[in-house]
C-alpha cells in the first residue's frame, strides 16, 4: 500500500521527520487557569505563501479577499494582532480550504505529495490518512499534532469517506478541517517560563519558530526549522543563529523583505488607488499594476542582490521598467527588451541629471500620495513623515473653511504651492503644514500620475523646502537628506521589529534598537540581512510583556 | 472533543447520505402567503422582517434639503425633489447632532460610528457591535447569510458594520462575487419542487462542527486579551455551520423569489456612473436575496466616509471638493458638492423603489423593511457634527409609520436607532453613551 515517492520540499523534509506526532498533546497541557497563547491572524500572503510552500507553488489559491486590517504604529502587522475573523471571511475560508484540499489530494497531486496509496479507493484508509495528515499537520500548525488531534481528523476522513465513498473526498474533508482551524489561521503563540530571567515569559520554542520564519520569510516554518525546535536547539544560542544564518540565505527572504515594505510603505492603498485617466491618459491600468512592482523589485535588487544600505533607496538610479512605466516616465526601452520574454521588466539605469532619483520619484510613491487629478504637497509631505520618519502627523481640525484659498480657478493662485501657502496662513492650519507641507514641495515637479513637470498651469514649479533645518530644492537634495536624516534609519529599524513583533516597543527594547542603529551606523548604514541577524537574535524579540500590553492600543 | 459531539456528527453523516434520501428537519411545507402578503397563508407565520442600513458620505448642502414644515404634510425641497415618488414610503430626520462630550472630532468617522454604535470613542479605534448586529442577533440566524455588506467603491474597508470590538465586517465590492456567493451552485431555490439534500455539504457541515468542538480547550488557556476575538471566530465558524446547515433544510416556499440574471459585467471604480451601476446591481442582488430568503440584514455603503465619488471630468474627488470648492455667490452653496450629494440621493431613491417593486401579496419588500440612511456629517466642509440628515426607509411590517418629516433640533441622532430598535420589537429602553445616551424613541412614528 505504501511507497516513497517525490514530495514537495516541505513535506518531503517532513517526512525524513519522525516527529510530527507528539505522544504529549500540543501545545502542551497546561492548567486551566493557565492563560498562555495569544492569537495573530495571518495576512493574506502569509496564507498563500505558507500553502505554496507546503504543498508546492502550483496549487491555486483563489483571491483571498479578507480585510486588510487596520494600520497601528504605521503597520498593518501591528493591526494582525487585534483582527478577528468575521463571517463572510470565514465563508471565504471555508471556501477556500475545501478548494485546496481537493487541488491537494486530487490523484494527479497527490502522488507526488503522499508516500503511500490507499487500498480501496473507494473506503476509508485510517493508517494512510494518519501517515499524510500527520505530516501535513505539523507544517500547517507549525508544531506537532497530538495523538487526540491526529485521531480527530482521521476520524473525519473515516467519516467522510464512508459516507462519500471515496478516500479522495475523506481526506480533503479533514485537510479542509485543518485548514479552517484556528491553528492554522492564526499563527497561536505560546507562552513559556523564561528559564533565563525568571518571572518573564517567553515564547516556546515552536512559537519562536513560526516568529522567525513568518518575520523574515512571510511564510510557515520549514521542516528544518521546526526540527531545531522539536530538538530544543532553537532555544540555544547556537542553534538560534545557525537556524537565522540558513534563513538568511534562503531565497524566501524576499518574501519577507516584500511583505515588510508592502506593510511600511501602504501599499495596500494600490487596492483602491483612484487616478482620473481622462486628465492623466499614460496612467494605464498596466501601470497600476506595474507601480508597486517596480518599486519592490528595486527594494529587493538593492537591498538583497546589492546588499546596499537602506539609504540607498533614496538615492539609487538604478531601476526596473515595463513598457508602460517606460512610457509615463519618458524612458524609450531598447526594442529587445521591450519585447524579450515572458517578464516584460528590464533592469533600467536613470541617467546622472535625470529627476528621477530613488524610490520617491517612482510612480508608486508618488500616486499612492495624491488626489486623483491634483498632486498634494499635504499627503507626500504626510507620507514622508508617517511612513518614513515614523513621526505623527495631527488629523486636521474640524471648522476649516478651506474653500477661499483652495479655489483652482483662482488667477492669484495658481499652483498648489501658491493655494497651500495662502492656506497655510490661518493659525489653526499653519502647525500641521508646516510639518507635512515643504517636505511635499519637493516633489511638486511629479505630478498626480508621477510623470515630471517644471510648470503648473503655466507658472514654474517651485520646488524648495526643508527638513530638520536643512533646505533643499527638488528631488534629488531630498532624497540626499533623507538619506542622511538619522531619522529615516531609526524608522526602519524601529518599523521592522515592532513588523516581527506585532507590538510597540518596549522601552527597554527602544534603547537597544537606538544603539543598534549606532552601531549600523558606523557600519556604514542599515543593511537588510544585517538588521535581520541582529533583530532575530535579540532574545527580547521572543519575549511576551505583560498582558496589558498584549493588547495592541491600535489606531485605525 | 465529547463523546457525545462525535456521536451525534457521526449520526447526522449517516443518517443523511447512507445511499438513501433523508430528509434532516425539514421545516412543515408552508404554501403562499395571505392576500396581504404578509404571512405565509397556511400557518400565519409573518414573513421575517427585514433590516439595512445605507451610508452615504459627505451629507447634503446645508440650508437647502430641511424641509419647512413637520409632520406628514411636508413638501419636500428641491435639493431633495427625487424622493417624491417614494415621498410615503420613508422618514426623514433633521436638526439632530452628535455630541462629542469633550473627544477630538475624528473627521468623518465620530459621526458615523455614533450612529451606528450609538458611542463616540476617544480614539478613532474603539469600535463596537453596530446596530445592524444588535438588530441581527434579535432576528436570529434563521437564513442563508448573518447579513450581507457591500460597498459601492472598491473599497472592502467601507463598512461601518461590527459584530463585537475586533474589527469592522469587511464589504463585497464586486456584484460578480456577490451573485456567485448568493446565488451560485449552493443556492436553493425556495420555490423549487424537488430537494435533495446535498451530501458533500452535510460533510462539509460535519467539518466545521469539528472545528467548533475544540473551541472549550482553546478558550481555557487563551490570554484575556486574545478570549474576545478566538470567540469571535468560532462564532464566525458556527455562522458558515448555519450556512451549510440552511442549505440541507427544504427552504419554505416564497413566492416573490426570482432569480436574478447572471452578472456578467462590472465596472468598479469611483466615477459617478461606475458608482451608480455598481450600487444599481447590488441592490438588484440583495432585494432578490431578501425576497429569497437568503438574508435578514443588509447593510450598503455608497463608499468611504472620506467620499473618492467623482465627477466625470472633475479633477478632485467629492470629499475634496467640500474642502476646495467655492461657494458661489449667488448661489449660496458649492456647486459640484449639491449635484453629487443629489446624485447619492438618487441612489437612495432607487434602492428604495427596488425593495418597493417586489411585490409580496398587497405589499412589497420595502414594507416589512427598516431601512437606516445615514451619513458622516452635518456640513461636511466644516466637517460639522450638528444637522444630520437622516432617513428610514419601509414600515417593519407596519411597524413604523411613514410619510414623515420629524425636526428634533439639537437631539442626539441615537434617538433613530433606539426608534428602529424599538421598532423591530427590542425591548430598549435606551441606547447610547454619555450625552449621546437616548432614552425617548420618536413615538409619533412607532406603531
Amino acid at each position: 500500500m505504501r511507497r516513497l515517492s517525490d514530495l514537495a520540499p516541505a513535506l518531503a523534509g517532513a517526512l525524513a521527520c519522525t516527529w510530527f506526532v507528539s505522544s504529549a498533546a500540543q501545545p502542551a497541557p497546561a492548567p486551566a487557569e493557565a492563560q498562555d497563547l495569544t492569537f495573530v491572524r495571518l495576512t493574506t500572503r502569509q496564507y498563500q505563501h505558507s500553502i505554496h510552500d507546503i504543498f508546492g507553488s502550483n496549487v491555486e489559491v483563489k483571491d483571498n479577499k479578507v480585510a486588510p486590517g487596520f494600520r497601528d504604529e504605521g503597520l498593518l502587522a501591528l493591526g494582525t494582532r487585534k483582527l478577528t475573523i468575521s463571517s463572510a471571511e470565514m465563508e471565504q475560508y471555508e471556501d477556500l480550504a475545501q478548494d485546496i484540499a481537493a487541488q491537494v489530494v486530487d490523484p494527479g497531486r497527490r502522488a507526488t505529495l503522499m508516500s503511500c496509496r490507499p487500498d480501496d479507493e473507494s473506503a476509508a484508509d485510517d493508517e494512510c490518512a494518519a501517515s499524510f495528515l500527520g505530516q501535513v499537520g505539523v507544517l500547517l500548525f507549525r508544531r506537532p499534532l497530538s495523538e487526540p488531534e491526529l485521531r480527530m481528523y482521521v476520524s473525519t476522513h473515516s467519516e467522510a469517506a464512508g459516507q462519500l465513498h471515496s478516500f479522495n473526498a475523506g481526506l480533503t474533508a479533514a485537510l479542509a478541517q485543518m485548514l479552517v482551524a484556528p491553528d492554522f489561521l492564526f499563527r497561536v503563540e505560546v507562552s513559556e517560563p523564561d528559564p533565563q530571567r525568571p518571572g518573564q515569559r517567553r515564547l516556546d520554542a515552536y512559537s519562536r519558530a513560526a516568529r522567525l520564519s513568518f518575520f523574515l520569510w512571510d511564510s510557515t516554518p520549514d521542516a528544518m526549522l521546526l526540527a531545531a525546535a522539536e530538538s530544543g536547539a532553537l532555544l540555544t544560542e547556537e542553534g538560534l543563529t545557525a537556524q537565522v544564518e540558513r534563513m538568511l540565505m534562503s531565497p524566501r527572504v524576499e518574501h519577507g523583505l516584500r511583505a515588510f515594505f508592502s506593510d511600511m510603505l501602504g501599499f495596500d492603498g494600490f487596492a483602491t488607488l483612484s487616478i482620473d485617466t481622462n486628465l492623466y491618459p499614460k496612467f494605464t491600468k498596466y501601470v497600476h499594476e506595474d507601480a508597486e512592482e517596480q518599486t519592490l523589485r528595486t527594494i529587493v535588487d538593492q537591498l538583497l542582490r546589492k546588499n546596499q544600505p537602506y539609504g540607498e533607496l533614496f538615492v539609487t538610479r538604478e531601476t526596473f521598467l515595463t513598457p508602460s512605466l517606460a512610457a509615463l516616465y519618458g524612458v524609450a526601452l531598447p526594442r529587445s527588451q521591450e519585447l524579450g520574454g515572458a517578464i516584460p521588466w528590464v533592469p533600467y539605469e536613470f541617467p546622472e541629471h535625470d529627476p528621477r532619483v530613488g524610490i520617491l520619484s517612482q510612480v508608486s510613491f508618488l500616486s499612492l500620495n495624491s488626489h486623483p487629478g491634483t498632486s498634494s504637497p499635504t499627503l507626500r509631505g504626510k507620507a514622508l513623515r508617517e511612513k518614513l520618519l515614523c513621526q505623527k502627523v495631527p488629523p486636521p481640525p474640524g471648522n476649516v473653511d478651506f474653500s477661499l484659498v483652495q479655489d483652482v480657478n483662482n488667477p492669484k493662485f495658481k499652483t498648489v504651492r501658491q493655494r497651500l501657502t495662502a492656506h497655510s496662513t490661518e493659525a489653526m492650519c499653519a502647525g500641521c503644514h508646516k510639518i507635512t507641507d515643504p517636505m511635499g514641495f519637493a516633489l511638486e515637479n511629479f505630478n498626480t500620475a508621477g510623470e515630471f513637470r517644471t510648470t503648473e498651469r503655466g507658472e514654474p514649479i517651485d520646488a524648495s523646502g526643508t527638513l530638520n533645518g536643512r533646505s533643499f530644492d527638488g528631488i534629488q537634495q531630498l532624497a540626499q537628506v533623507l538619506k542622511e536624516t538619522p531619522g529615516t534609519s531609526a524608522c526602519l529599524i524601529t518599523r521592522a521589529y515592532s513588523y516581527g513583533t506585532e507590538r510597540k516597543p518596549s522601552r527597554e527594547e527602544r534603547q537597544w534598537l537606538t544603539a543598534l542603529q549606532s552601531e549600523l551606523a558606523k557600519e556604514g548604514g542599515v543593511r537588510w540581512r544585517e538588521l535581520m541577524h541582529r533583530i532575530t537574535l535579540n532574545p527580547d524579540f521572543y519575549t511576551i510583556p505583560g498582558a496589558a500590553t498584549l493588547t495592541v492600543q491600535a489606531g485605525r | 472533543m465529547s463523546t457525545h459531539q462525535r456521536l451525534s456528527r457521526r449520526q447526522v453523516l449517516r443518517g443523511v447520505v447512507g445511499g438513501v434520501a433523508v430528509s434532516v428537519g425539514l421545516p412543515v411545507l408552508e404554501c403562499f402567503l395571505n392576500p396581504s402578503g404578509t404571512a405565509y397563508a397556511a400557518t400565519g407565520a409573518a414573513l421575517p422582517p427585514i433590516f439595512g442600513t445605507w451610508f452615504w458620505g459627505l451629507g447634503l448642502t446645508p440650508g437647502h434639503w430641511e424641509p419647512a414644515a413637520s409632520g406628514n404634510e411636508y413638501a419636500l425641497p428641491e435639493h431633495l425633489a427625487m424622493l417624491e415618488p417614494v415621498k410615503a414610503k420613508i422618514n426623514l430626520f433633521s436638526g439632530m447632532q452628535v455630541f462629542l462630550d469633550g473627544k477630538v472630532n475624528q473627521n468623518h468617522f465620530s459621526g458615523a460610528q455614533c450612529q451606528m454604535t450609538g458611542m463616540v470613542s476617544r480614539n478613532g479605534s474603539d469600535y463596537t457591535t453596530s446596530i445592524d448586529s444588535i438588530i441581527g442577533n434579535h432576528f436570529g440566524q434563521r437564513t442563508r447569510f448573518r447579513s450581507i455588506e457591500v460597498s459601492c467603491d472598491n473599497d472592502r474597508r467601507s463598512t461601518w458594520s461590527a459584530r463585537g470590538e475586533n474589527g469592522m465586517n469587511p464589504a463585497e465590492v464586486s456584484p460578480l462575487a456577490l451573485y456567485g456567493r448568493i446565488f451560485g451552485p449552493d443556492f436553493k431555490d425556495p420555490n423549487s419542487a424537488d430537494f435533495t439534500p446535498d451530501p458533500a455539504v452535510m460533510v462539509r457541515k460535519s467539518v466545521l462542527s469539528g472545528v467548533t468542538e475544540q473551541r472549550q480547550a482553546l478558550m481555557r488557556r487563551v490570554s484575556a486579551s486574545d478570549r474576545t476575538r478566538l470567540d469571535e471566530y468560532f462564532t464566525s465558524v458556527r455562522d458558515v455551520e448555519q450556512q451549510l446547515a440552511v442549505q440541507l433544510e427544504r427552504p419554505s416556499p416564497l413566492p416573490a423569489c426570482s432569480v436574478p440574471p447572471p452578472v456578467e459585467v462590472e465596472n468598479l471604480g469611483t466615477l459617478v456612473e461606475q458608482t451608480r451601476a455598481t450600487h444599481r446591481q447590488f441592490v438588484q442582488l440583495i432585494a432578490h436575496a431578501l425576497s429569497c430568503g437568503q438574508t435578514q440584514v443588509f447593510n450598503i455603503a455608497m463608499g468611504s466616509s472620506f467620499s473618492p465619488l467623482r465627477k466625470p471630468g472633475e479633477a478632485s474627488a467629492y470629499h475634496q471638493l467640500t474642502h476646495e470648492e467655492r461657494i458661489d455667490p449667488q448661489l449660496g452653496y458649492q456647486p459640484t458638492c449639491k449635484w453629487l450629494a443629489e446624485q447619492q440621493m438618487a441612489f437612495f431613491l432607487e434602492m428604495v423603489q427596488t425593495l418597493d417593486a417586489i411585490r409580496e401579496g398587497d405589499s412589497t419588500l420595502l414594507d416589512r423593511s427598516l431601512v437606516f440612511a445615514y451619513t458622516d456629517h452635518g456640513e461636511a466642509r466644516l466637517h460639522s457634527m450638528k444637522k444630520y440628515p437622516v432617513f428610514t426607509a419601509g414600515s417593519g411590517g407596519g411597524r413604523m409609520r411613514t410619510g414623515y418629516h420629524i425636526a428634533a433640533e439639537g437631539d442626539t441622532v441615537t434617538r433613530v436607532g433606539l426608534t428602529l430598535q424599538q421598532a423591530v420589537g427590542i425591548n430598549a429602553g435606551s441606547w447610547g453613551t454619555e450625552t449621546n445616551r437616548a432614552t425617548k424613541p420618536f413615538s409619533e412614528v412607532l406603531v
